[in-house]
């Protein structure tokens, strides 16, 4: 292959590393309304009585909206395909405010000072309600965070509103309870995930204003353009046919902006000033009130016979998905459905969550999409089974893996049609000098290094879901335009996905431009998430390029006067094999700009399947037991993505999903204080991992082929953040003998558990 | 009030309100490499450069630099696009948001000390967060940067 499984250069590389200005603040010139939203201070309450009267006196202010002036119909903020799974539980501003940070009042003045300094001049009355805090409180809770009649879930996801359930679910297959009492092992243990923050670097943007032909522009960083043109439509009460939503380059999203957490807030201001309006949220904001991970209490009974074969699986989760039901019912699925079926000898599985309300910010996605808690969970619930039958950890996960040809039943049934995973721990063995007698290695005062691992996997795209769609067109001198709807957002999919359509037109990567996205130029694409862009948006860019060749050949036997199926198109010409005469690409393009037939084609795919890609992670940390802390040095990730489409792009996904998991493991964390109050409200309260706290990260690829993959591609994106809070966990039990359920793995939680074990005494090991 | 400065050598002089902060004064000029990450001096996406000190101008009231002189990435073009070179060989631009701070304090760094370790490329950079990359890639390709230094001089 030519241009695929190659280390391409980003086609805006050079754009975003010499400062451009190509991000939404950057082009957003122009008179805009500075908009800022008034939060609650508290977590729940009822506003009485909001007066504006001083606010408004404020000079420079223009609009200040409450709840009296939004629409009263519930929507979702949730970037789903259409009917969302999230509950329409929200309005725009709504008189009950559910977390210390929910909208109160927008307002909307010639620049921000002055929209600071009217904000607190507006007088609010507050009925200060008992909020439910402790998710694991929730469900059933005489505190309702949704006490409306108007809540409304699209679909049936089990969730009831007058019980503080978001959602509820139950997958199984055989009796696990049966199977478990015959184990001659059984591992029972409670885990904990924390909230954490994706802390993309730009943070949340939306820029709206009319265009010429009176029509809602909203230019957004966002993952999802054509669901933020459904959901301001839902939120603003208007038809989708008057609204346009454009994407420049963004500065990162992991998950955050598959929520349209500012869009609908200048959106109304320039829908009833008329005028250009503008949010950008402020760090604080955007770590106060966006759309972290869910937290989330997973209970797990694991069995396994005396020779070690791992025979059921039992998954409970708890996931708290906070005010609102952004992503609730969805994420918590990937809970149990993606980290039970790795595990290829079970004879029964149990799977069942309940999702529940709670008067905390609300809850989003964040890459892994509940995959990530799940894994923490079954792989130290794992380790734990090995050491209760004092066998080796890798070997007891070497034994029980999911094998390929096997079919899932935990995974909807899917079969496993591609996986290398028993080729990736054992390279990853290789690389961090796996030795099962030597995990732990005592450096003298009272630093001990160990070792520890985890397997996981992932989905490509969410199947019978997820579209993408691809359009090419040529033009004059024979270069191609791409149109996709699918949303780079630092990830590189522009790039590759004209790798892809490059390798099928057999021309280089740089004669297709691409552009993207307008949703009325670009063609339908779910949008950048669930792992799918480079599996489903990459299969249609196949599709549209062998589309394209027909078009081509069928203008090229008109011009060489002979019939297409004796035409053969090699990149640059198109031949009649019969008599060899042929036309130049780029003569025919330029000829085809007055012969009324138009070469393009548009191409969509949706999958069936969502082929897992595969990975394993071995972590080899440091632990100072004076202090606590605990220090990354190497890393070993192997990852089996299938065909890997562009070898750097790929690479530095696995990096980054690695220190982002580090991050998870050992430190970040959406702290709450007593009354509902943030705690982590900037870069000094939530750390996230510098270039001195990741130790060596150490990447390979072993490729299987996915048959259903464009080249035999899989996912990347998420899956990589899936194994560092288990190996490191792992890690920790094997260097100093203490097992952490909880996440992030502190320095306090590492101390207490030392002293505990010292003195012989259980620790709770939730606290929040 | 007015204040005078130059920036990357040109002179200027705007008007700012008493509170202004040099990060917005920049960016309303016109200089939107400068980019703002967090506001509270922990991320390195606002770092320019003024009187040959590398500065994070989220912290730096306007008023202080009257009568400095300052370079943001775009007075450093020629050099961004030497070091970018280098970046993009391993991919680690990514979402490109902290790159145009990143860049700068490179360029600080190199000023400095033309020829580091690779962990005295670390410890310097170790202001600059990056949430894509996971920073290997960055180093890797910092590494090279300055061993290809090193080879030219």
């Amino acid at each position: 292959m030519k241009y695929v499984s190659k280390p391409v250069r980003k086609k805006d590389a050079f754009a975003l590393l010499t400062g451009r200005p190509v991000y939404a603040e950057d082009i957003a010139g122009g008179d805009f309304l500075f908009v800022k939203v008034l939060k609650s201070p508290y977590a729940n309450a009822i506003i009485e009585d909001i007066d504006i009267t001083k606010a408004m006196e404020v000079r420079g202010i223009v609009k200040i909206l409450t709840y009296k002036d939004v629409p009263q119909v519930r929507f979702t903020l949730a970037g789903q395909t259409y009917p969302e799974w999230s509950p329409y539980d929200r309005l725009i501003l709504d008189r009950h405010v559910r977390f210390v940070g929910d909208a109160a009042a927008i307002v909307a003045g010639e620049n921000e000072r002055c929209v600071i300094q009217a904000m607190r001049r507006i007088k609010i009355k507050y009925k200060v309600l008992e909020p439910v805090l402790d998710f694991l409180e929730a469900k059933d809770n005489p505190v309702l965070v949704h006490p409306e009649d108007d809540w409304n879930p699209l679909v049936d996801a089990g969730g009831d509103n007058k019980r503080n359930l978001c959602a509820h679910g139950k997958d199984s297959s055989g009796d696990v309870n049966e199977v478990l009492s015959k184990c001659d092992y059984v591992v029972d243990e409670t885990y904990h995930t924390q909230a954490n923050q994706q802390t993309m670097m730009e943070t949340f943007r939306t820029f709206t204003y009319f265009d010429a032909q009176n029509r809602l522009n909203v230019l957004s960083s966002t993952q999802v353009p054509f669901h933020v043109r459904r959901i301001l439509s839902n939120a603003l009460q208007i038809p989708k046919s008057r609204i346009k939503v454009i994407k420049p380059r963004i500065g990162g999203g992991y998950g955050a902006k598959q929520t349209a957490v500012c869009e609908v807030y200048p959106a109304i201001v320039t829908l009833i000033t008329g005028r250009p309006a503008k949010i950008i949220y402020s760090r604080r904001e955007a770590q106060i009130t966006s759309s972290p991970r869910h937290e989330m209490q997973i209970r797990v009974r694991i069995g396994a016979d005396k020779s070690g074969i791992i025979k059921a699986i039992d998954v409970y989760t708890i996931s708290n998905t906070g005010a609102y039901g952004e992503h609730g019912p969805t994420t918590v699925g990937l809970s149990g459905h993606k980290s039970i079926p790795i595990y290829g000898k079970t004879e029964a599985f149990r799977f069942e969550y309940d999702v529940v309300y709670t008067n905390k910010m609300s809850s989003g996605a964040y890459r892994g999409y509940g995959a990530t808690q799940g894994f923490f969970a079954v792989e130290s619930a794992v380790d734990e089974l090995a050491h209760k039958m004092g066998m080796d950890p890798v070997k007891l996960r070497e034994m029980n893996i999911v094998k390929e040809g096997q079919i899932m039943p935990a995974y909807y049934g899917e079969p496993n049609t591609s996986c290398h995973l028993d080729k990736c721990i054992a390279r990853a063995k290789e690389i961090i000098g796996y030795n099962e007698n030597a995990l732990r290695k005592d450096l003298g005062g009272g630093i001990v290094r160990g070792i520890g691992a985890a397997v996981a996997m992932q989905g490509s795209g969410i199947s019978n879901v997820d579209m993408g769609s691809v359009t090419l067109k040529i033009n004059d001198d024979g270069f191609y335009s791409m149109l996709i709807g699918a949303t780079d957002m630092g990830t590189g999919c522009d790039t590759i996905l004209a790798q892809i359509a490059a390798e099928v037109l057999m021309c280089p990567v740089e004669n297709i431009a691409v552009f993207g996205v307008d949703t009325d130029a670009s063609p339908y694409d779910s949008g950048s998430y669930a792992s799918a862009t480079t599996y489903v948006t990459g299969n249609a860019a196949v599709k549209t390029a062998n589309a394209l060749i027909e078009k081509i050949k069928t203008a090229g036997a008109k011009t060489l006067e002979c019939h297409k199926e004796d035409c053969v198109f090699d990149g640059k010409s198109v031949t009649d094999k019969n008599t060899g005469k042929s036309v130049s690409l780029k003569d025919l393009a330029n000829s085809n700009m007055a012969s009324g037939f138009a070469i393009e084609a548009t191409e969509s795919f949706m999958s069936p399947v969502s082929p897992p890609p595969f990975m394993a992670g071995m972590a080899e940390i440091e632990i100072d037991t004076n202090t606590g802390k605990i220090t990354p040095v190497n890393y070993a990730a192997v990852v089996d993505c299938g065909t890997v489409i562009n070898t750097n792009l790929a690479k530095v996904q696995t990096e980054g999903g690695i220190a982002q998991g580090m991050g998870m493991a050992l430190y970040e964390n959406v702290h709450y204080g007593p009354d509902g109050q943030y705690y982590s409200k900037s870069f000094m309260q939530y750390k996230i991992p510098a270039r001195t706290d990741v130790g060596n990260i150490h990447v390979e690829f072993d490729s299987s082929y996915e048959p259903s993959g464009p080249f035999g591609a899989k996912s990347i994106g998420e899956i990589v953040i899936n194994t560092p809070s288990p190996a490191i966990a792992n890690a920790v039990e094997n260097a100093i003998g203490v097992r952490i359920r909880d996440l992030p793995i502190t320095p306090e939680k590492v101390l207490k558990a030392l002293w505990a074990k010292e003195k012989g005494i259980e620790v709770s090991s939730h606290e929040s | 009030m007015k204040i005078r400065l130059k920036i990357n050598g040109k002179d200027f002089a705007p008007h700012i309100y008493p509170s202004m902060i040099l990060l917005d004064l920049l960016r309303d000029l016109g200089f939107k490499s400068v980019k703002r990450g967090c506001g509270t001096t922990n991320c390195g996406l606002c770092t320019i450069i003024m009187d040959n000190k590398s500065v994070l101008s989220c912290s730096v009231p306007a008023a202080r630099a009257d009568g400095k002189e300052i370079y943001t990435l775009e007075g450093f073009q020629d050099k961004a696009a030497e070091i970018a070179e280098f970046l993009a060989d391993e991919g680690a631009d990514q979402c490109g948001f902290c790159a145009p701070g990143f860049v700068m304090n490179v360029i600080a760094l190199e000023k400095e000390n033309p020829n580091p370790t690779e962990k005295e490329i670390d410890e310097y950079l170790v202001g600059n967060l990056c949430r894509c990359t996971g920073y290997m890639s960055q180093h890797r390709a910092m590494a090279r940067y300055f061993a290809h230094k090193q080879k030219e001089a």
